[in-house]
């Protein structure tokens, strides 16, 4: 056995790579729960894709038969419904393990150097996200697939110039038809998965070249040669890791250790999860919009169109501005500015716990404020809302500004040379 | 931080989604086990709906077996069309002669349960009252301007809004109290309101059939997830007992 596993390895470094990105991985042993939310979209990744393929089984890509096709697997197909369920409560729940991920990041200052690209990558992944729920959102051909690309795809025609040919160019129609179903098909089962999976791994590998962050902010790397036998870790750490630094008596291996926290993790995350997708599926109409349990019919507009839940804060920010060009262009300057955090960031100090009082209350203000502004862009336009979604969107973009001044000359704490015990 | 999560999660379910008339909605307490009621939701269905309304993603074998009818009984009594058991329950009424009819073809009810949800549909059907200036003499209370007749009434009788006098600033007005019928249906009110509660719960069912199983499915699997975890996290315990 063990002079074949060593002729695949000389042909193909399998154990060594397992050694070096999994099992002798170095993870700061202060890791908490907000370092779950990597592992877990990782696991909702892989959820999304092998229901996806299930799914197109029988999924019918065209205007006729799209939205037939979907009840004849959730009526018909030996548990397509649990199938179909598993696939669209995956897509809510993606987003839900991103958010958390993305502000554990700002919390504890993950996007800063020597991560930056690290973050950048992590904001493509976010980006391409983004992409992948709204053509898949379309496929059903319900009535909120068809008036959500409506608007959607309508916000290119407000670039100048180009605007209506663009927009005629992506729906390979001159209105949302048919052609354009079979376009985001082809995008959402191809193109972006592929997109997708390539970022993840590329964010893996930054990530295992600059090391894990931690709640600290406190690096377990140290100079070669700085550290005494006895402040270096006794566990096995791969040599990729120890042959360069010195890793201090602050990690543990990423197997068992990690593995067995994030599995703790993801037994509560499942229970969640699987509590939604057997007894509420639709979560009051959050994850499923109840308009979209009728077919798209182009002559009849819902009553109100929203967006599913994980794109509110941004189209209440497009909302916000009265001018369409202008509000597409603060849309995207949303997501652009939280690109631009690492450089926007001017600290030293990673974590909050070593930052000024300011800069967690700038933080804890700039999560209430995007859950406010999805609140906003998810319910029916009232008058008081839209001097609210303005006010929102300024301290949205105020986080950043406040964040660029203050981060030159901050107060902070001193910061200790290893992890506190 | 934690109760600041908390509330956030907490503040999604609240924002609820508005719909069309503000007439109050009762509360349909249907019960998808209730084979007896299922079965006579679909009879209902099936005698006064399909004429117009069809159900074109669902089969009428699959319908007979999850309410526990057989083919033949099925077939016998609910079947009027001459169609195969294996067919989609589809109406008879042409769409062409539908639009010229009604305006617009009457809408497909496989799904109107979650469109509409049960509580709109059993006060909607409970709330028809005669108004002479419409095309059917009808109007309805949830949905102002309905383009349907009320096919109800045989069952219900002539249904009419009742009024109150009531001082109001030192004047009498009228004010509106609910709908009360002439007596002359074949049920009584309280019957009445029964067939609709078992025509919603059909509905319900026919919306989505997987549920029963979907939760008989997932009892389990929350259980095995909570013995998991046990496991998962007294494993974890282990392993990181000599780490802090």
């Amino acid at each position: 056995m063990s002079g074949f596993l060593n002729w695949i390895e000389e042909r193909i470094p399998m154990m060594r790579v397992a050694n070096m990105h999994a099992i002798q991985y170095p993870a700061p042993r202060n890791m908490n729960f907000w370092y779950v939310f990597g592992f877990l979209a990782t696991i909702v990744l892989v959820n999304q894709i092998v229901t996806g393929i299930w799914l197109t089984m029988n999924f019918e890509p065209s205007a006729e038969r799209a939205f037939a096709s979907v009840e004849y697997i959730m009526r018909e197909v030996d548990y397509g419904w649990l199938i179909r369920y598993m696939h669209s409560t995956g897509a809510s729940a993606f987003f839900i393990v991103v958010y958390m991920h993305m502000f554990r990041g700002m919390i504890y200052g993950s996007y800063q150097k020597p991560r930056e690209l690290l973050w950048v990558f992590g904001m493509l992944i976010y980006l391409a996200l983004m992409a992948e729920a709204f053509m898949g959102y379309v496929l059903p051909w319900g009535q909120m697939s068809y008036w959500g690309a409506q608007v959607i795809v309508s916000l290119f025609g407000a670039i100048p110039v180009i605007g209506p040919e663009l927009v005629e160019w992506i729906q390979g129609d001159y209105v949302i038809s048919g052609a354009t179903l079979n376009r985001f098909f082809a995008l959402h089962v191809i193109a972006l998965p592929l997109v997708i999976v390539i970022l993840v791994f590329l964010h893996i590998i930054a990530l295992h070249e600059v090391g894990s962050n931690n709640p600290d902010g406190i690096s377990i790397k140290h100079t070669k040669g700085s550290l005494s036998e006895e402040d270096k870790t006794k566990y096995e750490i791969h040599e990729y890791y120890t042959g360069k630094y010195d890793i201090a008596d602050d990690v543990v291996p990423f197997f068992p250790h990690i593995v067995l926290k994030d599995l703790v993790a993801f037994s509560i995350f499942l229970f969640g999860f699987c509590y939604v997708m057997f007894f509420m599926p639709e979560m009051g109409g959050y994850f499923l919009e109840k308009p979209n349990f009728e077919i798209a019919n182009p002559l009849k507009t819902p009553e109100h169109i929203f967006p599913v839940w994980y794109f509110t804060p941004f189209y209440a920010i497009l909302k916000a501005v009265p001018d369409k060009l202008f509000g597409v262009l603060t849309m995207f300057a949303a997501i652009a500015f939280l690109f631009a955090l690492p450089w926007l960031d001017r600290g030293r100090v990673r974590s909050w716990r070593y930052r000024s009082g300011l800069h967690k209350a700038n933080l804890l203000v700039f999560a209430a404020v995007f859950v406010f502004l999805g609140y906003l862009g998810g319910t029916p336009q009232e008058n008081w809302k839209i001097v609210a979604s303005q006010i929102a969107t300024v301290m949205y973009f105020g986080f950043f500004g406040l964040l660029w001044l203050y981060s030159k000359n901050e107060a902070t704490k001193p910061v200790p040379t290893r992890i506190p015990r | 931080m934690r109760k600041l999560l908390v509330a956030a999660i907490l503040a999604f379910p609240s924002l609820v989604m508005a719909a069309g008339s503000n007439y109050p909605l009762d509360k349909a307490e249907y019960d998808l086990t209730d084979r007896a009621s299922l079965q006579n939701g679909a009879k209902v269905f099936m005698n006064y709906c399909l004429g117009c309304h069809q159900m074109q993603y669902q089969r009428y074998q699959r319908t007979f077996s999850d309410l526990g009818i057989s083919d033949e009984l099925g077939q016998q009594y609910l079947q009027f069309t001459g169609e195969k058991v294996t067919d989609y329950i589809t109406t008879p009424m042409p769409t062409e002669g539908a639009k010229a009819w009604f305006g617009a073809p009457p809408p497909d009810l496989t799904l109107v349960a979650r469109v509409r949800g049960a509580d709109w549909l059993y006060t909607y059907l409970r709330t028809f009252y005669v108004d002479e200036a419409k095309t059917f003499a009808v109007n309805n209370k949830v949905f102002p301007d309905v383009g349907m007749p009320h096919v109800l009434e045989e069952l219900q009788g002539t249904p009419r809004e009742t009024y109150e006098e009531v001082m109001v600033d030192g004047e009498m007005v009228q004010r509106y109290v609910g709908i009360k019928t002439d007596g002359n249906g074949r049920l009584s009110a309280e019957e009445y309101d029964q067939a609709i509660l078992d025509l919603v719960n059909f509905l319900a069912y026919t919306g989505e059939p997987s549920r029963l199983q979907s939760e008989g499915i997932g009892r389990g699997v929350l259980v095995f997830i909570v013995v998991f975890f046990v496991f998962a996290l007294l494993l974890k315990k282990d392993y990181w007992r000599d780490v802090h």
